[in-house]
């Protein structure tokens, strides 16, 4: 059969309404059809697919500020469990008096001997509160490094090096128990949000919906601010940022707003994970964690907005079929796809599929 | 040590002390070796104080069979018979009757070995030393004597003084002074005692300044625990005089903790900037390249335990090459096969490189295990030198110093004086002029990255002597040595060996003040905040070829 554009288009589409109609479709599996019913998804699986969804909007940040800005971070892991800590205290708070020592105060600082909650703490028993904080804090992190990197003019390697650097620096903070963040633990052990138990179905699906409505939120805003005169600049400052400068373009205003920008897409995508996954602990602060969310978005490809949605996907798939299969091949696989994809797949998937197009193009 | 009933004490002090009278005289008369089946009567029987007195008298007996009769009840090797009328001792593969002094093909059967708890054992340590005080050789005798300073038993004190009294090396007689002096502080009367403490001021022991610092010490109700206010005062006088004395050691040590750790970073970076001013990436395997080496000297250490036991003190320096070649031999592969094809694009290459990291650290899991591997150190590598009290410089640290330091002046000699190091910064500083000029950059990168990786693995055989070896080795010095090329700039030795030392110098400074942790936190946020001023690092190229 020869590959004609519309088949190929026709495929896609196919592809994009089956993919949109089973992630509509499980949340309403999972409530509605009894658990007996060969079609029902279990917890596991909401949670799986709801846990990439967080992934994808932290692979669409990275895509923003890497793809179209062509400022690689490797530090991105930061904003997301900021914004992950940040909902987190919330949890916390809310789990009342529900702990192992039956305390208003949570079982880690029972446990450090603390008698009141420290003045970062403050506030944080309030949801709203504390939906501000998880933007607040990834945001104004980032502004503020991002004005001192950007303004001295660090770029590229360097750059990347250096948020590596400030990543690794916050891990090892938070695994201070004199921190107030339940050190190397975290915090875990979630009771309910504004009153309603976590761990029921319609929580999850609510939590879920919301994860969704998130990843296609950020998906439009970033297609329309691409499509804007600001994605246009921040391409060019990709490409050639010291010929926009000589142009007259403030070029730091530009970056600073994507990669604040990024940063709080990042943080929310960690306030909706934390929920779900019932944990926020340091460890997704490590190095590693970050560089990994640069490969899914490469993966995808990279300069496309739906590739790091497919990367994320693909990435995180992988990675969970193959930690259950073959755990020993896992670090083997991760590190030919990183060797692989630099090599020979420099655009990701989207990038295969152009080129397909292309050829059924000259074909016709 | 648990505590008895005062009389019970006295007594055995007064025991102990008339069979140190008679051992005292022993040798001069002509009796002809001292009876010791009471004392091993004694040994073998149940009471455990009087087990423990037996050890004492035995060790004062002057017998000669002592000593061999005391490394045997440590060993579990002292056989005694049911009357104590026979006592059998295997050491070094052959068994004696001690008794008897006769050799025996075997012990009897039916004669059970004496068994050592852990009070016992303290005590044959204690007595081990006080019959090492007649020792012929002043060191035995000092090494004896500062064991017998820490001893918490009354009953050493006649033995003690008796030693004091025939010791001629004066280093020897003062540290049997000191010895003296912690036990009458313990169990002195008076005067005795306060003497004792304003002695003390001259040890540098740690467990005499715990006893000090026990007699200055307050009850939770405010309280002085010594009623004795004068003995008190005289305490904490010499506890002040020891910890000023100590302090600057401590200084001294401290300094060189932190030149020790920057020559470490040093190592770990060296190899590492030379590759980054070649190719303008960080290389992230790098970690794993540290990691190659110091299994290499692990390996080297299996090979020598194997084929060549006699030489095993000198695997290290087979190492050495041996980890030279593998790694070097690894980053030509890898820059080979995979990094020349991406020259100019620079992030991938970061990615990349990650990747290979991971392939290498699994590589290694399956190959070696996910557990550390075991190194030993050689034994001119072993032990240090002792600045006073417990203060030590270990060997190791200072030989690696020395090492970091010939690895630094054979990369500046090759680099600065020879060819090849001309065509490396060629290259480095203008790569397109260089080939214009007829260098060969293809090779001169493969060979550069060569030479990066190598020393990378130098200073894993270094690594190897003073940590843990195991696959995630390189992921604990990677970023750290991110951060030293990243301070240090691009391009200069000097800027790597300026930034190398000075991280390590920081964060041992921070060290005591603030914790390992915030230090590290601290040390980071500063060179943050540093390449604001400075974004190009401490020594940056300048000119057209530094923006490229």
């Amino acid at each position: 059969m020869k590959l004609t554009e519309p088949l190929l288009l026709n495929f896609a589409r196919a592809l994009g309404l089956g993919c949109a109609a089973a992630v509509l479709w499980l949340p309403i599996a999972h409530l509605v059809l009894p658990p007996e019913s060969a079609l029902h998804v279990s917890t596991f699986w909401l949670t799986l697919i709801g846990k990439f969804m967080c992934f994808a909007i932290l692979a669409l940040a990275m895509d923003l500020i890497w793809g179209f800005g062509g400022i690689l971070s490797l530090g991105q892991g930061l904003f997301f469990a900021l914004g992950g800590y940040a909902f987190g205290m919330y949890l916390m708070r809310e789990i009342g008096l529900d702990g192992v020592y039956k305390s208003p105060l949570p079982d880690f600082m029972v446990f450090l001997d603390w008698k009141a909650y420290p003045w970062y703490w403050a506030g944080t028993d309030s949801f709203g509160f504390a939906l501000a904080l998880t933007v607040l804090v990834p945001g104004l992190v980032a502004f503020v490094f991002g004005w001192l990197a950007f303004r001295s003019r660090i770029k590229g390697v360097y750059f990347s090096i250096i948020t590596q650097a400030l990543t690794f620096a916050a891990m090892l903070a938070f695994f201070r128990n004199d921190m107030g963040f339940g050190g190397n633990n975290g915090f875990t052990d979630f009771k309910r949000i504004l009153g309603y138990s976590i761990t029921s179905g319609g929580m999850r699906v609510v939590l879920y919906c919301l994860t969704a409505a998130a990843l296609v939120g950020f998906y439009l805003l970033c297609r329309k601010l691409i499509a804007s005169r600001f994605g246009q600049v921040l391409t060019a400052v990709r490409d050639g940022e010291s010929r926009l400068m000589f142009l007259g373009y403030r070029t730091l205003h530009f970056k600073l707003f994507a990669w604040t920008l990024a940063a709080v897409m990042s943080g929310i995508a960690g306030a909706l994970y934390v929920p779900q996954v019932g944990i926020i602990n340091p460890s997704e602060m490590s190095p590693a964690q970050s560089i990994e969310v640069a490969i899914w978005t490469a993966v995808g490809g990279r300069a496309t907005l739906i590739g790091p949605i497919i990367g994320a996907f693909a990435v995180n798939g992988a990675k969970s079929w193959f930690t259950v299969a073959f755990p020993q091949l896992w670090l083997f696989f991760l590190g030919a796809i990183f060797i692989g994809v630099t090599l020979f797949l420099p655009r990701g998937i989207a990038g295969v599929w152009q080129k397909l197009i292309q050829r059924a193009r000259a074909q016709s | 040590m648990t505590k008895r009933p005062c009389c019970r004490l006295w007594a055995r002090y007064l025991l102990i002390g008339i069979l140190a009278w008679i051992g005292l005289f022993a040798p001069t008369v002509s009796w002809a070796q001292p009876d010791l089946r009471p004392t091993l009567r004694e040994l073998a029987g149940e009471d455990p104080d009087k087990r423990v007195e037996a050890v004492f008298a035995l060790s004062l007996s002057g017998h000669p069979a002592t000593a061999d009769i005391l490394d045997a009840l440590a060993e579990d090797a002292l056989f005694i018979n049911a009357d104590a009328s026979q006592a059998f001792i295997t050491l070094r593969g052959s068994s004696r009757d001690v008794l008897a002094n006769q050799a025996v093909a075997s012990v009897p059967t039916g004669v059970g070995a004496v068994m050592v708890n852990n009070a016992l054992r303290a005590a044959i340590d204690l007595a081990k030393a006080l019959v090492s005080l007649a020792a012929p050789d002043a060191a035995t005798r000092i090494k004896a004597a500062r064991a017998l300073q820490t001893a918490e038993e009354a009953a050493l004190l006649p033995a003690i003084e008796k030693a004091l009294a025939q010791e001629k090396d004066a280093a020897v007689a003062e540290s049997l002074r000191m010895a003296k002096a912690a036990l009458t502080l313990q169990f002195g009367t008076g005067p005795s005692r306060v003497a004792a403490a304003e002695m003390l001021a001259a040890s540098d022991e740690s467990a005499i300044r715990q006893k000090l610092s026990d007699l200055a010490r307050k009850n939770p109700d405010g309280s002085y625990t010594e009623p004795d206010a004068e003995l008190r005062l005289a305490a904490e006088r010499s506890l002040k005089t020891i910890s000023l004395r100590l302090h600057k050691f401590e200084i001294i040590a401290n300094l060189f903790s932190g030149l020790s750790l920057g020559s470490i970073l040093l190592l770990a970076a060296l190899g590492l900037a030379i590759t980054y001013g070649l190719m303008g990436v960080i290389n992230m395997a790098h970690g794993e390249f540290l990691m190659i080496g110091a299994y290499v000297a692990y390996l080297t250490q299996s090979a020598f335990r194997a084929w060549f036991p006699a030489a095993f003190d000198w695997y290290v320096l087979a190492a050495i090459p041996a980890a030279f070649m593998v790694t070097a031999l690894l980053g030509v592969i890898l820059e080979r096969s995979v990094l020349r094809f991406l020259y100019g694009r620079p992030l991938e290459t970061l990615l990349t490189t990650w990747g290979v990291s991971l392939v290498l650290m699994q590589t290694c899991r399956s190959i070696f295990g996910a557990q550390n591997v075991e190194v030993e150190n050689p034994a001119w590598l072993s032990g240090g030198v002792l600045l006073a009290g417990d203060i030590i410089i270990p060997w190791n640290r200072i030989i690696i110093l020395g090492f970091s330091m010939a690895v630094l002046l054979m990369v500046a000699l090759l680099i600065n004086k020879t060819r090849a190091g001309l065509y490396i910064r060629g290259v480095t500083q203008n790569r397109a002029m260089a080939a214009c000029t007829g260098v060969a950059t293809d090779r001169v990168d493969m060979l550069t990255f060569g030479f990066g990786s190598g020393i990378a693995g130098l200073a894993g055989v270094a690594l190897s002597q003073i940590g843990n070896v195991g696959p995630d080795l390189g992921q604990q010095y990677i970023v750290d040595s991110f951060m030293v090329v990243v301070l240090g700039g691009v391009g200069q030795l000097a800027g790597t060996v300026i930034a190398a030392l000075g991280l390590g110098a920081v964060s041992k400074i921070l060290e005591p003040m603030s914790g390992a942790v915030l230090a590290k936190i601290m040390v980071l946020v500063f060179i943050i905040l540093f390449i604001q001023k400075r974004p190009q690092g401490l020594f940056a190229l300048k000119g057209r070829s530094a923006e490229a």
